[in-house]
């Protein structure tokens, strides 16, 4: 193997344009494999992390804001947004049968006015009856909210002295979330007594949010939780059925709808990839006969010298070997490049929840990705070699 | 160390009117034995080359054995056989037949790395001193002259001490210098002990050679003394 090595590195060095040309198909392979197979992961990641910080089996809005989409524009987007209903309606939810737990949420979205210091979604959550927001929270912030303090999502810049001002009110940032891969990573926790305050602040400040609603008895959303034994569908039928003016989505249901997005967008991307894979093996099939068939007296002045065809045939696979390794190791640097400075780019194109794998997952794909493409040269060399094995030197000599 | 070839032939196929199969070489009996230089000399299209590769274990006959030292070359494994070429025979095959990617010096250690026989770089410039081209070790094969490729491709065969040395017209397109520098390193080889067959056209190599034969429409005539 040494001497197929060797020789294989100098034929590879004393070409280089050739070899450029194989490196260059085989590092573009690689990127696609590379970068497509990076955003499916992500994608699936983010749509865990969806379901995960969704946190509820039912999710209730007034139905203004369920028609018009705003509240998972505020989840999957995190563009701010804002809609109240009274919470009487929340008091009629927990009535329903098979309701074991409600948890009422109130959202506010800053302005990119002076008094804000950031334009952002704020999300008001009790801390008494809260099941969603705090397990979360937990992970990176032990202790209790207390009135002023705020929790920030990982996409947020922290200022260095730890202050945000929304509405006047200054808030002290007591922790920042990991990453979700939605629009929650925009967004600021708080409890419900803040936002409440921030709310008055808006007011005197001129922002009439709420005209019909006194903000101290209004509510965004109930994050529902359903009594073991009940159906949910059954449940979110109930409520919308019992209480008025609410929609209730069963979190499957808004799961569902981003998992078949998400389908769509990775399915694409899977056909994509496996369509550059093939065609790129079929380009080096070619490159690697052309190569092969240029270099048929090469090959048999290595048989006249003793060369066996096991081993030309070692010779030719261990060049394309190396050329589809360098390729590779250059294809997934380059998309390694350009996924993930541009993942949040992309999380925008997409518009789906994008969670970004970490280290080791990511190392695991870049392998495969590796792995894939050195494949994918191993087998589009291997025809040529076969052929070449075969060739009777005896024949191409003869005919020079 | 004698090669021999007994009744061996070449059939090939091709399309044409009438019969379609043809004999690029038929029913040769040929020995090539040690300390001599035999002289192959033909037509275009004779069987010469044929003949040599059927010799060099290159070209596998229709009919008939080839032979060496009582050993026949096509009953064994293509392994077995590579590595007997590589050991025992030397072979100058047609053209230009350097490796462009090695240096001359490389070229020439290049058959002791196939099966770890290796031949030392101390053997290697020595060859390509005999040659005349130790000055050129360190030049790729595309700064070489025709002449100087050729010496190169005579150096390389030799690198492994081989008894039987075959050579397939190393002095074709040649200018008379340089041809007989070749001739004489091939005569040299004989006068060692080497048992060195010879195809070529060249009518000077007659002077140089022990036994001389002609292929004629594959079949082999043993000619006179010139």
């Amino acid at each position: 193997m040494k001497l197929e090595r060797t020789l294989a590195l100098k034929n590879l060095r004393r070409k280089p344009a050739r070899t450029a040309a194989l490196v260059l198909l085989s590092a573009f392979l690689a990127l696609s494999v590379f970068g497509g197979s990076v955003v499916v992961a992500s994608l699936r990641n983010g749509l865990k992390s969806y379901e995960a910080r969704l946190g509820a089996d039912i999710v209730a809005v007034p139905y203004q804001a369920r028609t018009k989409g705003t509240f998972e524009s505020i989840l999957l987007q995190g563009i701010p947004g804002m809609f109240y209903m009274d919470e009487q309606y929340y008091n009629k939810i927990c009535t329903i049968e098979g309701v074991e737990a409600a948890a009422p949420q109130f959202y506010l979205a800053s302005t990119s006015a002076g008094c804000c210091s950031v334009p952002v979604q704020i999300i008001g959550f009790d801390p008494e009856k809260d099941f969603t927001v705090q397990p979360w929270i937990r992970e990176s912030f032990a202790l209790s909210l207390g009135d002023g303090d705020i929790i920030v999502g990982s996409e947020l810049t922290v200022p260095k002295d730890g202050i945000l001002t929304f509405y006047d009110t200054p808030c002290r940032i007591v922790a920042q979330l990991g990453k979700t891969g939605t629009g929650l990573d925009t967004a600021v926790y708080t409890n419900m007594a803040t936002i409440k305050t921030m709310m008055r602040n808006a007011e005197s400040l001129g922002f009439h949010y709420l005209t019909d609603t006194d903000p101290d008895h209004a509510v965004s959303s109930v994050m529902i939780r359903v009594a073991n034994g009940y159906d949910v569908e059954a449940v979110t039928g109930d409520i919308n059925v019992h209480v008025r003016h609410v929609e209730a989505s069963a979190a499957a249901a808004m799961l569902s709808s981003v998992a078949g997005g998400l389908k769509s967008v990775s399915g694409v991307i899977g056909i994509l990839v496996a369509a550059i894979w093939v065609l790129a093996v079929v380009i080096l099939a070619i490159a690697f006969a052309m190569i092969s068939h240029e270099r048929a007296k090469e090959f048999a002045v290595l048989r006249c010298l003793g060369a066996s065809r096991r081993m030309l045939c070692r010779l030719l696979l261990t060049e394309a070997a190396f050329a589809a390794f360098c390729g590779a190791v250059l294809g997934v640097a380059a998309g390694a490049l350009i996924v993930f400075p541009f993942g949040n780019a992309i999380s925008t194109a997409l518009e789906l929840p994008y969670l970004m794998p970490s280290a080791l997952p990511a190392a695991a794909l870049a392998l495969g990705s590796l792995l894939l493409s050195a494949l994918a040269g191993a087998l589009s060399a291997a025809v040529s070699a076969w052929r070449v094995s075969r060739s009777d030197a005896g024949l191409l000599l003869r005919e020079g | 160390m004698i090669l021999r070839a007994e009744k061996i032939s070449r059939r090939f196929f091709r399309q044409r009117k009438g019969s379609n199969v043809f004999y690029a070489v038929k029913d040769v009996t040929l020995e090539i034995p040690a300390g001599t230089l035999t002289e192959l000399t033909g037509r275009s299209g004779s069987g010469k080359s044929t003949l040599l590769n059927m010799l060099a274990g290159l070209l596998e006959p229709t009919e008939g054995k080839v032979y060496l030292d009582g050993e026949d070359l096509y009953a064994l494994s293509d392994i077995s056989r590579s590595r007997m070429r590589n050991e025992r025979l030397g072979v100058i095959p047609q053209g230009q037949t350097a490796l462009h990617a090695l240096t001359v010096l490389e070229n020439v250690l290049l058959p002791g790395q196939m099966y770890g026989n290796a031949c030392s770089e101390e053997r290697g410039v020595q060859l390509l001193e005999q040659v005349g081209i130790a000055q050129l070790q360190n030049a790729y094969p595309g700064e070489l002259s025709g002449g100087e490729l050729r010496r190169l491709a005579i150096a390389r065969a030799l690198a492994l001490c081989p008894g039987v040395l075959l050579a397939d017209e190393p002095t074709g397109d040649l200018d008379d210098e340089n041809t007989r520098t070749v001739l004489s390193l091939l005569r040299r080889s004989a006068d060692e002990g080497l048992a060195v067959l010879l195809v070529t056209h060249e009518r000077e190599a007659a002077r140089f050679a022990d036994r001389h034969y002609r292929m004629d429409s594959g079949m082999l005539l043993e000619e006179k003394e010139h």
